[in-house]
């Protein structure tokens, strides 16, 4: 019926040929069965691009929580909802019926890879990064010391960071680095409490904030505002927040003004937006708002972590001793150069948001342990037919949606083009989930469906809507299960 | 895709009759991303309380014809894909770009669904007509700081409301090569 449909109407006018050529060579192909290990925007950007255009791909993705999306629930703020409503097309993605969501399985641990290779042609890693870089300095694991990632997942309701019951008595916190997360964490830290009422904030995270005594908030960085990794609209946020005034010291910025005007575009509005925060005297409205505020935040320049002071029974964190630095170079690649001087800093509260880490995740799958990430070229592991990889775990711990989005494609070409190419031989048929779902009864493993997270979904949502929140994210995982078996 | 410009055939012949998206009709296995976006139903979107953009309201016209009797209301408007695949797409005044390529099944993510907290609904308008789009608010500006190879005729589509002036207009998705940063920029550890 569709066939007639296809030679009545015209396809598009200028269709390229090539296109056409590789739809057909991919229509008439045989099943293409894929398993994707991890359901955040890496796994499910690949998973769209596989699905759209191989006709008969089929595409199972994995999850170690009963919960998909990865950091779209677990790592974007919560006062920061569009940037989550991504969420809505990977949930058209999972109702593809071509495509399968396994929640609550841990590839590693209830399956290995070696089964996952001989029940699919290719494998596509796309776990991200659940570890973060370490500080390697004296007093790193007293109380009232924590790593960004542990903080953002305590706030936004993941699971295995649920008790971190951090301490927000004192006035002065911490963050040790210049990037988006640590503006974040200083956001969520002096929000109106009021604001942070209305979002998906974990109820516990809520109670602790709404007791806090945090007032200052001070983002150490080891490098100067022309080197920050924060991009402008999480800046202008953090400039604009109520009931908050910003501390930047004018000295950190001299001669920047004449070096701005050369600077590539987003680096240049982003400095004059921090000249302008640093050096203009505000007047009317702003000023009034300044003045009256009740907290504060600031930016501090060319400052290492040497050590923790512990307080005066040794266990929590008192302080910080920072090393002055200068900086060696110019723009992106400087480097900085601790100098003898050090200075100390009063604090009760100490975030280090230096960067996340990737974990390898078995043996047989090759690791680069000194850059972090899977070796690949264009998303092909070296020297590991079969095995693709997308997303942080294959560029590293950074960017946006729209970098992982384009990775994800990438990646997905690359399968794409093996397929087509026989490059990966999909003439033996693949036994695919089926074979799983044998071991993983053996094993006594209850897998979730994309239909046991809906079940999961619209309790939360429900009990957000009693609370005028848009969720109320479950916390146990125990709990999720039995939510979503119901 | 073949089934894709089946759905396109027929739905030419549903447009000589009544047709339209009945609210909270949900979405089918397989659907395009146009027709899910036209009908949010189902969908739930967290409200912020704040707003989130003082751009055009891209609300406005989510629904692109389906049919259109009156030609006065056309914009004649050519996207060219990432491919470099010329596609021209009849849209109408009020229209938003990026819905509109939706329709027409070109490949233009909307990750936030057009309210300006991504960038991935980056586009390049050609030079006769870039100049006649309303300046981009700052918000919008802030996320083309993020877009990669960002040029001087770049703009996000979601910001981009058909009118008369903009016929003939051509809007370029942009090629992202094969190494992501097609200026060679490999970002430098410190």
């Amino acid at each position: 019926m569709w066939r007639l449909f296809t030679r009545v109407c015209p396809r598009a006018r200028g269709s390229e040929a090539f296109a056409g050529l590789r739809e057909l060579s991919l229509k008439t192909s045989p099943e293409l069965k894929v398993c994707i290990i991890g359901s955040g925007p890496a796994g499910f950007y690949t998973a769209q691009h596989l699905l759209k255009y191989h006709k008969s791909a089929v595409v199972d993705i994995y999850e170690k929580l009963p919960v998909p999306f990865g950091l779209v629930r677990f790592g974007v703020a919560p006062d920061h909802p569009e940037v989550k409503n991504v969420i809505n097309a990977f949930t058209q993605t999972a109702h593809h019926d071509r495509c399968s969501f396994y929640g609550n399985v841990t590839i590693g641990k209830d399956i290995s890879i070696e089964e996952l290779k001989q029940a699919y042609h290719a494998l596509i890693l796309t776990y991200g990064a659940e570890a973060n870089r370490t500080l390697g300095i004296p007093g790193e694991n007293l109380l009232g010391v924590y790593s960004a990632k542990m903080f953002v997942g305590w706030y936004n309701g993941l699971p295995e960071n649920r008790n971190l019951n951090p301490e927000l008595s004192s006035e002065t916190a911490i963050i040790l680095g210049h990037g988006n997360v640590a503006l974040d964490i200083a956001r969520i830290l002096l929000s109106p409490i009021d604001s942070l009422r209305k979002t998906d904030i974990a109820a516990h995270a809520l109670e602790t904030i709404a007791a806090s005594k945090v007032k200052r908030v001070l983002l150490v960085g080891r490098r100067g505002p022309l080197q920050v990794a924060f991009t402008i609209k999480e800046l202008r946020e953090m400039i604009n927040l109520p009931d908050t005034c910003p501390l930047l010291n004018p000295s950190d910025f001299e001669g920047l003004k004449q070096i701005v005007k050369d600077l590539p575009r987003p680096r240049k509005r982003l400095t004059e937006l921090m000249l302008k925060a640093a050096l203009e005297k505000p007047s009317g409205e702003e000023a009034e708002r300044r003045a009256t505020a009740s907290k504060e935040w600031g930016l501090q320049f060319l400052r290492s972590p040497l050590e923790v002071i512990p307080s005066n029974d040794g266990k929590r964190v008192a302080g910080i001793r920072l090393s002055v630095n200068k900086l060696e170079g110019l723009g992106e690649s400087a480097k900085f150069v601790q100098t003898e001087d050090v200075e100390d800093v009063e604090c009760g509260l100490m975030l280090s948001s230096i960067g996340y880490k990737s974990h390898p995740i078995d043996p047989s799958v090759p690791f680069d342990q000194q850059q972090g990430i899977i070796p690949n070229n264009l998303g092909r592991v070296l020297h590991a037919p079969g095995l693709y990889c997308s997303g942080w775990v294959k560029r590293g711990p950074t960017g946006v949606i729209v970098t992982t989005m384009h990775d994800g494609f990438e990646t997905a070409e690359s399968v794409l083009e093996d397929a087509r190419l026989r490059v990966l031989d999909v003439s033996a048929s693949k036994g695919g989930y089926q074979i799983m779902e044998a071991l993983l009864k053996q094993r006594g493993v209850h897998p979730v469906s994309f239909s046991g997270w809906e079940r999961i979904d619209n309790v939360e949502v429900a009990n957000g809507e009693k609370a005028g929140k848009p969720r109320e994210k479950l916390l146990d995982v125990q709990e999720m299960i039995e939510v979503a078996n119901q | 895709m073949a089934a894709a410009s089946a759905r396109r055939g027929f739905r030419g012949v549903l447009r000589l009759t009544a047709s339209h998206w009945a609210p909270g009709a949900g979405t089918r296995p397989g659907q395009r991303r146009g027709e899910r976006l036209l009908d949010p139903g189902p969908v739930r979107t967290p409200t912020s309380g704040r707003t989130l953009h003082s751009g055009p309201n891209p609300h406005q016209c989510e629904n692109t014809s389906q049919e259109t009797e009156d030609s006065t209301d056309v914009v004649n408007v050519t996207f060219i894909d990432r491919s470099g695949r010329r596609i021209p797409v009849k849209g109408k005044v009020g229209d938003n770009a990026l819905y509109l390529a939706h329709e027409n099944g070109i490949d233009l993510e909307g990750a936030c669904e057009a309210s300006l907290a991504c960038s991935t609904c980056h586009v390049y308008v050609n030079e006769e007509h870039f100049d006649k789009l309303p300046e981009a608010v700052e918000r919008e500006e802030d996320m083309l700081d993020m877009a990669p190879v960002l040029q001087l005729n770049s703009r996000l589509g979601c910001q981009i409301i058909l009118t008369k002036e903009l016929e003939g207009m051509e809007l370029t998705l942009p090629k992202i090569t094969r190494n992501f940063y097609v200026d060679g920029h490999v970002p430098k550890p410190h």
